[in-house]
Parts: C-alpha cells; structure tokens; sequence
C-alpha cells in the first residue's frame, strides 16, 4: 500500500507525525492507520500531563488490534484532540489533520525522521 | 505505535481468487500458509453490512477433504466423536477431531454430499493434521473387524483443496443475493438423493437447472440450516450449504477453484444493489466473536477437550454401527471420562464494562483489586462494531463461571472491569 506522507512533517520510527509549532502537533501516521484498520476508541493524557519522548503515552485500539502511542517530543500537553476521541474514525479518514491527536509545549524532540527515511524504514 | 505486518512469504498459496481480492485493492495479509484478504475498505463497514446487508468471503483457503466409499460413513465414526453415519444425505453436521487425550486437533464441518460421499471442511491452519489423521484413521478403520467385513476399497480419502474454491454469502441479504445472481439455478432433480453415479468431485449431482433463476420457494430458499443442495452456476456443479460462521443466514459455495472468479463476479454484480461488499479475515473474525463461535488456536486447541469448550454436545458416546453396537472412537475413553466429570475451566463471555477491549492472552481476575487472584485467560476479545462495547471469550474456573458474576482483565497492566454474560453475545434478529 502507499499512504500518503506529507514532506513538511516530521516522523518517528513508530509511526507518529509531527508538525512544527508553537504548540507543535502530532498523530498517526496514514501507514499506521491503514494497518490497525478502523480506529474506535482513543486512550490520551489529559491537558497538563507532562509526556516524554519515545514514551508511551496512550493507545489506539481497532477491532482487530490495539497499538500504543508514543510521544515524538518531551514536553506538556496543552491540547487534546477531543473531537477524535468522540469519534475515532477521523484517525482513518484524516490522520494528518482532523485526526491530529495531541498538541505539546515542547521542551525537547526525540528521534526524527524526515519523509523520505520514513518511508525507507516502511519499505525496508 | 509500532506495527505488526504479517510479512507475505514467496511461498505463502494463493487463492483462486487472488487477482480479484488485487483489483478489489484488499489488504492482504498472510493467513496459515495462504496469502488472503484481512479486509477491502474498512473492517467495520464490512462487519456492519455483513450484518445489515450482506458480506462475500472467500474462504478458498479453507480444507476440503472428500471421504467416500461404502465404508464413508462408518470410517468417520471411527475417526470423528460425532455420529456421521447418521447423518442424512444433503445434512451437515458440526464436529471435531480428537486425539486419544480428548484434546481437539480441530473442529470441523461435515457434509453428507451422498449416500457413500462426504465432504470434511477443515481450517486451513490443521488442514494437513486433519489430511493425515483421515487418512490414518480411515486405514486403520478398514483394517478393523468392522471395516474387514466391507473390504479394504472400502473407504477413500481424498484431498480437494487445490481443486476447490469457497466463497460464503452471509447477511440477511443472502437468499436475496442468490437469487439476483444470473447464472445459479437448481438442479432438475434438486431435493432428490444423489446418486454415487451422478456424483462429481465435489458430490454435486443433477443437470442444470432448465428455467435459470432460483425460485422464491423453491430448494435453495427453503434449504434448512445446516443442509446443502448441489446446485449449478452456468451449468458447471456448485455444492450450495446453509451454513456459516458469521452469526447470520447464509450460504457457503463450493465450486472447482477455475469457477470461483466468474461466480464471484456475480454475486458482487448481483449484490452490490443489494449492500453486499467483499468482507476480509479481520470481519470475519470480528463477526464469529459476537456469535460466540469458537475459532481454534484460539478457543480450542490440543489441550481442550470439546466439554471446556461448551462443546461437549458434538461428542456422541452413544453412538452406534448398524447392529447397535457402541462405536469405539479415537478419544472416546478419554472423553467418556471428562463427561462424568467436572471441568476445571469453563469457556465464557465476557462483557466489558469500560473502554478498553481484553484481547487473547490477558489474564482474568476475580476482581479490580490488586490481591484478587488470577482466575483464567482470555481466549479472543475485541471492540464489539454491533454492540458497542468490548466482548471477549476466556476460559475461567468453574466458580466464577456463572453469568452475572464480576471479574477483571489485566488489560497491560490496569485491570479492566468486566461481566460474564451468556453466549452469544450477539443474536440475529429472526
């Protein structure tokens, strides 16, 4: 399958996204989603939590499978995705956008990858 | 997150409908040796239209083993714990392979296809362990006093798996997909006994249906549960049988493996007004746990016996050869004595009453709390799409068996609350 992989996103080896900004924004990635199948229930920190990067800091759960959420930075989350946890199928449907997940004060990045090693890791 | 492919093997068999489940843009993953559909669009749309509508499955890795011969019926006996002699021509019957433990090799479907004709299904997973077993047990049967008396030729086993393909329609929407497909028709002689002579290799007799079309009461409607009808689709030999493993009515077709790509076709073209969708492993999976079905590897395996399972009702001690005597079976002894006595673990439902699903391999305890001890292991467990809440299977002690009771799942490493409730949890409307 190819899924999409937007070039100005950073990735993890785990398949999370991340947007640069003042929060900075993150998810799963297209891959990710297209191999958990339907997402129907999001486990997130709350507003304040602090979240460490590659830690684990919730889960995604389909029919099939659950997978665990790492965070790609270190810092504290100042946003929820709320409307995702509501309804979880934007996850598949938008996972670069209405299926953003957590917005975090940064205060360290961990391992990055751009697009293209991403996608090398996925071929490989 | 990190992902668990399922890496395709070069060797990983195709299905004859490969090229289809391609062009259909299915992910596809591998599954006991095949390469097979985990699903085409989206997991919960095909569970939800298999139980609104109806889902197409290709299940063509699936066993098909014949066993024939004047001798068929008793050699089953012998290798089987569940009375097939009996079993009435165009019958089907749900039962299990045993070793001589009691522990299950697997659970099976037969179909009677003929007076001296059978047709084992078997999953792909244990297809070479039942081959062998069959075949084993079948010699052994005709090596026997009982099989001496009809001679040695008495009995074949025979693999069809490569020759075969099967494809299941399953919704309330299946007898509706059949009929709207061009090119299925009943047999001039449908209903009728088929004979040994008239058999094909898949123990479909009869000639093709004159008018085409299946009539709104003819024997294809009207087929009961657990039966099957030899059938045609363009005049070449499908074994039609209502039987499934998704908790609705339906049907499972099958037909010569150079067949399965034309019939497919046109089921969709029939059914896709109908909401029929191709459905994948992961539906089917998702749609066999609500109806409380038990999947082996999983609910089942060589060190259960059917009575842990809930299944003790496939095991037929009292059944008989043609003068009355009981039929001795691989298994009986072992199995004769776990009837008269209590199981140390019990298959139940489990419901959960949080967010978070118990999935196979968590433990189950006799509580939330950290001290409440361990009291068994969950089996299978996901997200109900129907219910909305997570089901799961697990094998507890017998004391806390009872529906209603409270208990806990370590879901990795905080218990989740859970109930245990009958099986099914999902019952279709009727």
């Amino acid at each position: 399958m190819t899924a999409e992989l937007p070039a100005d996103l950073h990735y993890t080896a785990e398949h999370e996204w991340l947007r640069d900004g003042e929060p900075a924004t993150f998810g799963i990635t297209a891959v990710a989603a297209d191999a958990l199948g339907d997402v129907v229930y999001l486990e997130l920190p709350a507003v304040g939590d602090t979240v460490t990067a590659g830690a684990v800091v919730g889960e995604i759960e389909s029919t099939k499978s659950v997978s665990e959420l790492y965070s790609p930075v270190t810092g504290t989350v100042v946003e929820v995705n709320t409307a995702a946890v509501d309804d979880p199928s934007v996850v598949n449907g938008d996972p670069y956008g209405a299926g953003w997940l957590l917005r975090v004060d940064v205060e360290a990045t961990g391992d990055l990858l751009t697009a293209e090693q991403y996608a090398a890791q996925n071929a490989g | 997150m990190s992902l668990d492919p399922g890496v395709p093997a070069p060797d990983d068999r195709r299905s004859p409908l490969h090229e289809e489940h391609v062009a259909l843009g299915a992910a596809l993953v591998p599954f006991a040796g095949w390469l097979m559909p985990l699903r085409y669009t989206s997991d919960l749309a095909e569970h939800t239209a298999t139980r609104t509508a109806a889902g197409l499955f290709d299940l063509s890795h699936m066993g098909e083993i014949a066993v024939t011969g004047p001798g068929a019926g008793a050699a089953l006996d012998a290798a089987l714990v569940g009375n097939l002699g009996g079993l009435r021509v165009h019958g089907a019957r749900y039962t299990m392979l045993c070793a001589e433990d009691g522990g299950v090799l697997d659970d099976l479907v037969v179909y009677r296809t003929g007076a001296q004709e059978y047709l084992v299904v078997a999953n792909a997973a244990n297809h070479a362990v039942v081959l062998a077993a069959l075949t084993e047990r079948a010699a052994a049967w005709a090596a026997s006093a009982a099989g001496g008396a009809t001679g040695t030729a008495a009995v074949t086993v025979t693999d069809r798996t490569d020759a075969t393909a099967l494809v299941a329609v399953q919704g309330p929407r299946a007898l509706d997909v059949l009929r709207a497909t061009a090119g299925l028709a009943e047999p001039a002689d449908a209903g009728g006994a088929v004979t040994a002579a008239g058999a094909t290799a898949l123990g479909t007799g009869g000639e093709a249906g004159t008018a085409g079309g299946l009539a709104a009461d003819g024997p294809l409607a009207t087929l009961r549960y657990y039966a099957c009808l030899p059938v045609t689709f363009a005049g070449r030999p499908v074994l039609a049988a209502r039987t499934g493993y998704t908790g609705e009515d339906g049907f499972e077709l099958f037909l010569d493996a150079a067949d399965a790509r034309a019939l497919w076709r046109a089921l969709l073209a029939a059914g896709a007004p109908l909401g029929l969708v191709p459905a994948g492993l992961a539906a089917r999976d998702s749609l066999r746990l609500e109806a409380g079905m038990p999947l082996y590897g999983h609910e089942l395996d060589t060190t259960t016996t059917p009575f842990e399972a809930g299944l003790g009702r496939v095991v037929r001690l009292d059944k008989t050869d043609g003068e009355g005597r009981p039929v001795p079976f691989v298994g009986r002894a072992a199995l004769a004595a776990r009837a008269g006595s209590a199981p140390a673990r019990v298959l139940v439902g489990l419901q959960g009453l949080g967010r978070r699903a118990a999935r196979e391999g968590h433990p189950v305890h006799a509580g939330e709390a950290p001290d409440a001890p361990r009291v068994g292991t969950v089996t299978s467990g996901a997200p109900s799409p129907t219910l909305g809440h997570p089901v799961a299977m697990a094998y507890v002690t017998p004391e806390v068996s009872g529906a209603g009771t409270a208990l806990a799942v370590d879901v990795r490493g905080r218990r989740e609350p859970v109930r245990v409730v009958p099986l099914p949890f999902y019952r279709r409307p009727r």
